[in-house]
Order: structure tokens, then sequence, then C-alpha cells
């Protein structure tokens, strides 16, 4: 089984306790909502808990600079309307996805982003999987580390949203006929192959994943279980990802925001 | 494709789809009683051939959820599936032959996939579609090794 938490000596980031389990509220499929940092080693837990080693950290300062640099038609950086991120921007992350009323759909944080940069900055969008988004939802995550992740299920259609990610869950996908609850739901704690099975938890996206050797976002994650279950994956950003981002952040409310974290 | 197409010729293998016969095909069988008595491929099959199929990553990949002791030389055993070792003392090999092709028909709504089907899946990425992860024969291997893991 994975590493324990013991409850009075949860983890902390230069005083900053993250919240790796919660109690699951009345309703929830889940008895314990625990984060995935649980379940990783204790090398791997080590670089998460440690900014200076946090391979993460190169993309969050990424993200630093592009705050403040100027682009686009308009003249302005993000900085030039939000100030400083770590007022601004704090909470932010916890709280997303989050219903946009002008666009009619949820938006995540990449596309909360987007907007900013083709409508405010007139400036392009950025690419889903691109340098420039992981360091940027990187850094504006990092303004929330250790927040319990909240997420308002209850503003405009978030609903409906909530419902179809829920549907894509429990759904079967691919050759291997497998859905994302026969791994995170009934099987974590579990070793399939040489993989200790979380719960599937998005609190720590985008999340340095040590395999890839990279930052990724949640929505590669995604791709990248569908592929194992050799099923054809829905592309980022498609209103399936988002739904089922939507529908797991709901899963685990109460669990900190551990963005940058550490993955195997 | 037809789901499973029961063979009017009880225990006779049919190749189904494609005129041509694929060694990648999916084969027509007939259940009895929950099970599949009769071969595949009417021949029987090769239980080191079955072992190699068993672990590679690529065909069953079994340890992905089972253990074994007699496979302990193998890395990496997973534990969403009980334990291989005595498997044939409590399944008759027709049984093992069903559980192989689809579990799903002994074990309703288990995790383990369907070995031998290609119906009734959803998303299948293009490069697998409209094949099972086993061939007929490397169903028949599987069989054939199972059936040695006696206690
Ligand atoms: C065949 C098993 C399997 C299926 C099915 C599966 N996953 Fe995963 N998933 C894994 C493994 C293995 C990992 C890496 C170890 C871990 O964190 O569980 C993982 C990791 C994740 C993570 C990262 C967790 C973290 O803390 O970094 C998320 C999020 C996730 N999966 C979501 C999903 C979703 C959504 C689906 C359905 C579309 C899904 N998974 C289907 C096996 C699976
Ligand atoms: C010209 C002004 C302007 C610029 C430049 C701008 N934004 Fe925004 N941003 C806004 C406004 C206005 C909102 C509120 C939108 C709303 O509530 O629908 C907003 C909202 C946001 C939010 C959501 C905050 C929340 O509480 O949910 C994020 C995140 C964000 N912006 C990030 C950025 C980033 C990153 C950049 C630069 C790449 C940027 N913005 C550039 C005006 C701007
Ligand atoms: C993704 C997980 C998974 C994979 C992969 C898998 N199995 Fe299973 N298997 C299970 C589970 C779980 C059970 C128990 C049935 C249940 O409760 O759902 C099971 C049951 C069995 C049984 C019956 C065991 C008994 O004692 O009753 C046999 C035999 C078996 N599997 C063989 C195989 C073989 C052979 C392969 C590969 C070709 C394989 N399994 C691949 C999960 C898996």
């Amino acid at each position: 089984g994975g590493a324990s938490a013991d409850e009075t000596n949860l983890p902390s980031i230069d005083g900053v306790t993250l919240q790796t389990r919660a109690e699951a509220p009345e309703g929830h499929p889940l008895t314990e909502i625990i984060s995935g940092f649980e379940f990783r080693t204790k090398e791997t837990q080590a670089l998460e808990l440690d900014d200076f080693n946090n391979p993460g950290f190169l993309m969050v300062e990424l993200g630093e600079e592009a705050w403040s640099t100027v682009e686009g038609t308009a003249g302005k950086s993000c900085e030039s309307c939000h100030g400083d991120a770590s007022e601004s921007m704090r909470g932010v992350r916890a709280a997303m996805p989050k219903w946009n009323e002008a666009a009619g759909r949820p938006f995540t944080l990449e596309n909360q982003i987007n907007a900013c940069r083709t409508e405010q900055m007139g400036a392009d969008a950025w690419k889903w999987e691109s340098d420039a988004m992981l360091g940027m939802t990187a850094y504006i995550g990092l303004q929330s580390r250790g927040m319990p992740v909240k997420v308002d299920m209850e503003s405009g259609e978030m609903r409906t949203w909530w419902e179809k990610g829920k549907e894509l869950y429990y759904t079967r996908f691919g050759q291997l006929d497998m859905a994302c609850a026969n791994c995170h739901e009934s099987n974590y704690g579990n070793y399939i192959r040489a993989d200790l099975l979380s719960q599937g938890q998005s609190n720590g996206f985008p999340t340095y994943r040590l395999k890839w050797q990279k930052m990724g976002s949640l929505h590669r994650r995604f791709k990248g279980c569908m592929d194992n279950i050799r099923a054809k994956a829905f592309k980022r950003g498609s209103d399936e990802f988002v739904a089922l981002e939507a529908y797991l952040a709901w899963r685990g409310q109460g669990l900190s925001v551990e963005t940058p974290a550490v993955r195997n | 494709m037809n789901a499973i197409l029961r063979s009017s010729i009880a225990g006779y293998a049919l190749l189904l789809g494609a005129a041509t016969a694929s060694a990648e095909g999916l084969v027509a069988y007939e259940i009895v009683d929950g099970a599949i008595p009769a071969s595949l491929t009417g021949k029987p099959g090769d239980p080191e051939a079955g072992r190699a199929a068993l672990v590679n990553r690529k065909l069953g990949n079994c340890l992905a959820c089972h253990t074994a002791t007699d496979l302990g030389d193998e890395p990496f055993h997973g534990e969403v599936g009980p334990s291989l070792d005595g498997v044939a003392d409590r399944w008759d090999e027709a049984s093992l032959r069903m559980l192989v092709v689809n579990a799903k028909m002994i074990y309703e709504g288990t995790v383990m996939p369907a070995f031998h089907r290609e119906a009734g899946l959803n998303r299948v990425m293009d490069s697998f579609a409209g094949k099972p992860i086993l061939t007929a024969q490397q169903v028949e291997d599987v069989v054939a090794y199972l059936k040695t893991l006696k206690e």
C-alpha cells in the first residue's frame, strides 16, 4: 500500500500545510478523499515538498516572467489588469473550473487565460500543452497552494457539466473496456503492474511527472489514462475533458491545491 | 460486425468478418452452461507460449492485475485481481476459456477485460479497432498454461 499520513503530521511546504486527506461529504462516492501525494514514494514526495528541488518550478518561473510581459495589440500584460498575482490570483485555481456567463460554459484555468489573451490583450491564444500555458497555469496555481479545492456547481449550468463528467467517469472505454472508476474508485491503493493506483485526483495540476520528465496538464494525464486502456482519447480542451475536470474537482473537494505537484 | 456468433456447428471454429482469414480475427464459439467447452482453434494450446503471452505487456499483461507463484521470476505483479495459484483446481478448462474470452460472462461487471471480443466496445483506439486483445490461438495457449496452475 501507499505511504499513509498521520493526521497530526500532514506535509507542509514553507509552513503551508497540505491537506492530503479530507473527509468525504455525504453523497460522495468515496469514504475518504486522498491526494495522489499519499500514493507516491518518500523520494517523490520530498521533491514536491522542497521548492528548490521541485523541477516544476522551472515552469513556474516561466509563468512569473510572462505575467508581466506585454503582449498583443492592446499593449498590456496580465499584470496591467491583475496587479500582484499573489493577491489577485490567490484562490483562483482552487475554484476552477468555474462557470463563465459570457461564454455560456465552464472555464478551466486554460480557458480563462486564453480568453484574457484574445479578448483583453489582443494576443494569440496559447496552445493547451505549450510551455507558456503550462508555465502560467503553474504560476497561477501556486498562488492557491494549500487552499482547499472548492468548486461551485450551482452557478449557471455547472450541474449539467457535472452530470456529463460523472457519466464519462463511469463509462468504459477502449479495447480494455475500463472506466476511470475501475482504477481510481474501486482499486486505489492497489498496484496495477508497477503502478500504485491513486484516486486520480486533480489537485496537483499542472503536475511535474517524472515519467514525462516534464510538466503536464490534467488533460494530458486524462489522455495518458485513455491511451493505456487503448481508447481513442478526447482532445485536450474538449467538452468531454472539461466536464471530467469539473467532476474531478468536485470529487477532490477539501484537498489542498498542490500545484506544482510532483508525481511519478 | 456481430457480437459473438453462436456457431451452429458446435465446437467448430469459424473466422468471422473479413472474407480472408486473419490471424487477428475474432473466432466464433459456443457457450454451453456458461462456459466454452471447445477449443477456439480446434487444437490444444501450448502452455509455454501461454505463459509468455500471459506475461507479455502487449498481449495478456495479466500480471497487471494478477499474481502467481509460478511467475515469481517476473517483476511487478498487480493486486487488482486474485492470485492465479490453484486456478485449475477451481475452474475446469471450459470455464477458464470463458474467463479469458470474456470474464464478464462469469463475473458480471468485472474490471477484467474480455480478451477475445470486439463488439460492444467504446472508442477503441484506431490501431486496435476490430481486433481482439488475444488471438484464438493465444487464448488457447493461455488456457493451457492456466490448466497447469494446480495446488
Ligand atoms: C487502467 C487503469 C486506469 C484507468 C482506467 C484510468 N487511470 Fe488514471 N491513472 C492510472 C495510473 C496507473 C495513474 C498513475 C498513478 C496514480 O496516480 O494513480 C493514473 C493517474 C491519474 C491521475 C493523476 C493523479 C495525480 O495525483 O497526479 C488522474 C487525474 C487520473 N489518472 C484520472 C483518470 C481519469 C479521469 C480516467 C478516465 C478517463 C482515468 N484516470 C482512467 C490508471 C488508470
Ligand atoms: C485588459 C485587462 C486584462 C488583461 C490584460 C488580462 N486580464 Fe485576466 N481578467 C480580466 C477581467 C476583466 C477578468 C474578469 C473576467 C470575468 O469575471 O468574467 C479577468 C479574469 C481573469 C482570471 C479569473 C480570475 C477569477 O477570479 O476567476 C484569470 C485566472 C485571469 N484573468 C488571468 C489572466 C492572465 C494570465 C493574463 C495574462 C496572460 C490576463 N488575465 C490578462 C482582465 C484582464
Ligand atoms: C484489469 C484487471 C485484470 C486483468 C488485466 C486480468 N484480470 Fe483476471 N481477474 C481480475 C479480477 C478483478 C478478477 C476477479 C473477478 C472479479 O471479482 O471481478 C479476475 C479473475 C480471474 C480468474 C478467476 C480467478 C479465480 O480464482 O476465480 C482468472 C482465471 C483470471 N482472472 C485470469 C486472467 C488472465 C489469464 C488474464 C490475462 C490474459 C487476466 N486474468 C487479466 C482482473 C484482471
